[in-house]
């Protein structure tokens, strides 16, 4: 998401299908000849999980796969480590083609480089909650003392450094969860598989978890392929959201191009319960439509207010001139200036009280305290400070009415 | 054909006949091979009964007592010790050292090899299916039915009752350790898998510490089902408390037969109350 170089790609999917029954091949040449999933299920008894995705997750990025139950995205994880053997395809990891490892190349790769939390937690209830985290070191065959030094440390990412020689069935879901993450934590993997890994969580319990999940991510970027149905988590942690559909990859997509720009009416059925205001930021929806005023000491308020008078405007946007904002002045506050001696006139009299700049990183939800209580559009700045255009009221609530909801869509729900 | 055809009254198939002449075969062609398939249950048998009756009686209480305690609570403890003081003070101590030592012998043989069959059938359709034919008839035909054979191939005596023993009380092990590998929740043997485990790995760090109380309950049945045995086995020559059962049946004496029945029904209490705790100390468990 930074501006700086660009990620590399982390795990790139071809052309991957599965097939699950005894004749995978005639169920491919079947969709080769452009037959659906429910008419190939009908004639042979064999069910199409995955057709075809292809897609790219890009090194550090937290990619949501999100889709209803049934929708092929735990098939499609799990054929990432290979837990279902692809039909056909092929999936990369840093260019290497996992689809064709032997046995001894996966597991190592499983037991360092790609690690996985499950819904269920998959703790063994037999072992320690500090045993547990040094599974995948134990496979490894790691030394016993260093295992559990690595699993405590671990422990301590979660928060649950003290829990270490409980058994999991004396810790709640939340902790059994973190537990899991430890677990896939303890081995230092580049890639983090987590198969609607908060689904099993109250909702309290669950956003707690995914901003641990953030958190965690602050500190140690790890490439995160996180399956999800709940579109609130895919938009809250994902950087980019991948939507599936009977097996297939729809769309793929920050949350905010998808949001705006979605792609079919299954899509799109799947956002309209989506509250815009949380996912849509200030730099979504500026536009640079305003008078912009640099501020020189050659030019004066009256100039100001000749330039706000041509352009039909009520109000104009003071920057620097490094083009970053200092204030907003309007016609009325400039004839005030204008009305005193010439020289006690200077443009920063003007400026209206209460003009704050909003960075154009903050959600619409955020902002729209500041567009309520002022009658002037809000101006948004970048991280430098620099002046980006204005949100005004009207682009507000234009943003709000999305042109793919019919009034009557709109009225429901919210 | 006539309707008379159905009515049975000639044998058709002589399989009397075929089986009688294969035994026969078996006997007088592979008797030497089956008589070294005895050697190892002699030298079990030998060395525990040898060791149960060379141990003091109250050496072997105490045993039982410290392992009673052991597994369960004071008051196991306390019903083992009382419960073998009883037997001794019917004057069958002798003969249930051999019981036990036939028991623990045809127990050992069982988990050699009725686990890893189990094991393998667990991890295995096709094998459970193959399988389950053989532990059906090993369940079921009656045991006078094979004690001939038996005597055939490795002639008469406690060693012949054992491996009689082994047979009959071999499936419920294999069945069990079976079954419990099949109850290990699939999600714990998937994320053993993500984590990189070999199938042993896997064996040996989930499916068998999960499955342990299952195979510990297959453990108990097939204990139970070899003390069952041991009077049948005294027909064929087996010593033990089968014995005293069988020589009160022979001559009408009901107390000596009495006697034999309630030693062996302690002994069975005795065992049964262990090996059920044993399944039961556990660790917490999902």
């Amino acid at each position: 998401m930074s501006d700086h170089t660009e990620p590399q790609d982390k795990i790139v999917v071809q052309d991957l299908y599965k097939i699950f029954g005894n004749q995978p091949k005639k169920a491919l040449a079947l969709l080769g000849q452009g037959e659906e999933k429910d008419a190939i299920f009908e004639k042979t008894g064999m069910t199409v999980g995955v057709q075809g995705a292809s897609f790219t997750v890009k090194e550090g990025e937290i990619f949501v796969v999100m889709g209803l139950s049934g929708s092929g995205k735990s098939t499609l994880v799990r054929m990432l480590n290979r837990l279902i053997e692809a039909t056909s395809g092929r999936v990369l990891l840093d260019g290497e083609d996992v689809t064709t490892m032997d046995d001894d190349a996966l597991r190592r790769m499983r037991r360092s480089k790609m690690s996985m939390v499950f819904q269920s937690f998959a703790l063994m209830p037999h072992l320690t909650v500090v045993e547990n985290v040094a599974l995948g070191l134990e496979f490894e065959g790691i030394a016993k003392e260093e295992r559990i030094n690595r699993s405590l440390e671990a422990l301590e990412q979660v928060g649950l450094s003290a829990w270490g020689e409980s058994y999991p069935s004396e810790l709640s879901g939340g902790m059994q969860q973190r537990v899991g993450l430890a677990r896939s934590l303890a081995v230092n993997p580049d890639v983090l598989l987590m198969d609607e890994a908060f689904s099993a969580l109250d909702p309290l319990i669950r956003t707690e978890m995914q901003d641990e999940l953030l958190r965690l991510q602050e500190e140690h970027k790890r490439t995160v392929v996180f399956i999800s149905h709940d579109l609130d988590e895919a938009m809250r942690i994902g950087d980019r959201i991948a939507i599936m559909e009977g097996g297939r990859v729809i769309q793929v997509g920050t949350p905010e191009e998808i949001l705006q720009n979605p792609e079919n009416e299954y899509v799109r059925a799947f956002f309209r319960g989506v509250d815009p205001t949380q996912i849509l930021t200030a730099g979504d929806i500026v536009r640079n439509t305003q008078v912009t005023l640099i501020r020189h000491p050659a030019h004066g308020p009256r100039a100001a207010l000749s330039r706000l008078v041509n352009q039909d405007r009520d109000y104009g946007y003071v920057l620097d001139a490094r083009k970053r904002f200092v204030g907003v002045v309007s016609t009325d506050s400039l004839k005030e200036v204008i009305d005193l001696p010439k020289d006690e006139r200077d443009i920063t009299d003007a400026f209206l009280e209460g003009a704050e700049s909003v960075n154009a990183s903050e959600s619409m939800q955020e902002i729209l305290p500041l567009i309520t209580a002022n009658p002037w559009p809000v101006p948004v700045v970048n991280d430098e400070s620099r002046y980006l255009g204005v949100v005004s009221r009207n682009m507000f609530l234009k943003s709000l009415q999305r042109p793919d909801i019919s009034p009557s869509d709109a009225t429901d729900g919210r | 054909m006539s309707l008379d055809f159905f009515k049975f009254e000639d044998r058709i198939i002589p399989m009397d006949d075929w089986i009688q002449s294969f035994v026969d075969w078996l006997v007088l062609n592979y008797r030497d091979q089956f008589q070294m398939l005895k050697w190892p249950v002699d030298i079990t048998l030998n060395g525990f009964d040898g060791l149960l009756n060379w141990l003091h009686p109250l050496v072997v209480i105490l045993l039982f007592c410290v392992l009673a305690w052991r597994v369960s609570s004071w008051r196991l403890s306390l019903f083992s010790g009382l419960t073998l003081l009883l037997i001794g003070m019917l004057g069958l101590w002798e003969e249930t050292m051999t019981t036990l030592a036939m028991v623990l012998c045809s127990v050992v043989f069982c988990g050699l090899v009725g686990i890893p069959l189990g094991i393998v059938s667990g991890r295995s359709d096709g094998f459970e299916r193959f399988l389950r034919p053989f532990l059906d008839a090993m369940q079921t035909t009656p045991a006078f039915v094979y004690l001939v054979p038996v005597v055939m191939l490795f002639s008469i005596g406690t060693v012949a009752g054992v491996l009689a023993t082994i047979v009959f009380a071999m499936p419920p092990i294999i069945r069990l350790t079976s079954l419990g590998i099949r109850q290990v929740q699939p999600e714990l043997v998937e994320a053993a898998v993500a984590f990189g485990a070999t199938p042993w790995q896997v064996l040996r760090r989930v499916q068998l510490p999960l499955a342990r109380t299952t195979i510990l309950a297959g453990l108990n049945q097939t204990i139970m089902m070899s003390l069952s045995m041991v009077v049948i086995a005294a027909l064929i020559g087996a010593g033990g408390l089968g014995l005293p059962v069988f020589q009160g049946l022979n001559t009408l004496d009901i107390g000596l037969a009495a006697i034999g029945g309630v030693a062996i029904v302690l002994m069975a209490m005795v065992l049964d109350r262990i090996t059920q705790a044993m399944g039961d100390t556990d660790v917490p468990n999902n």
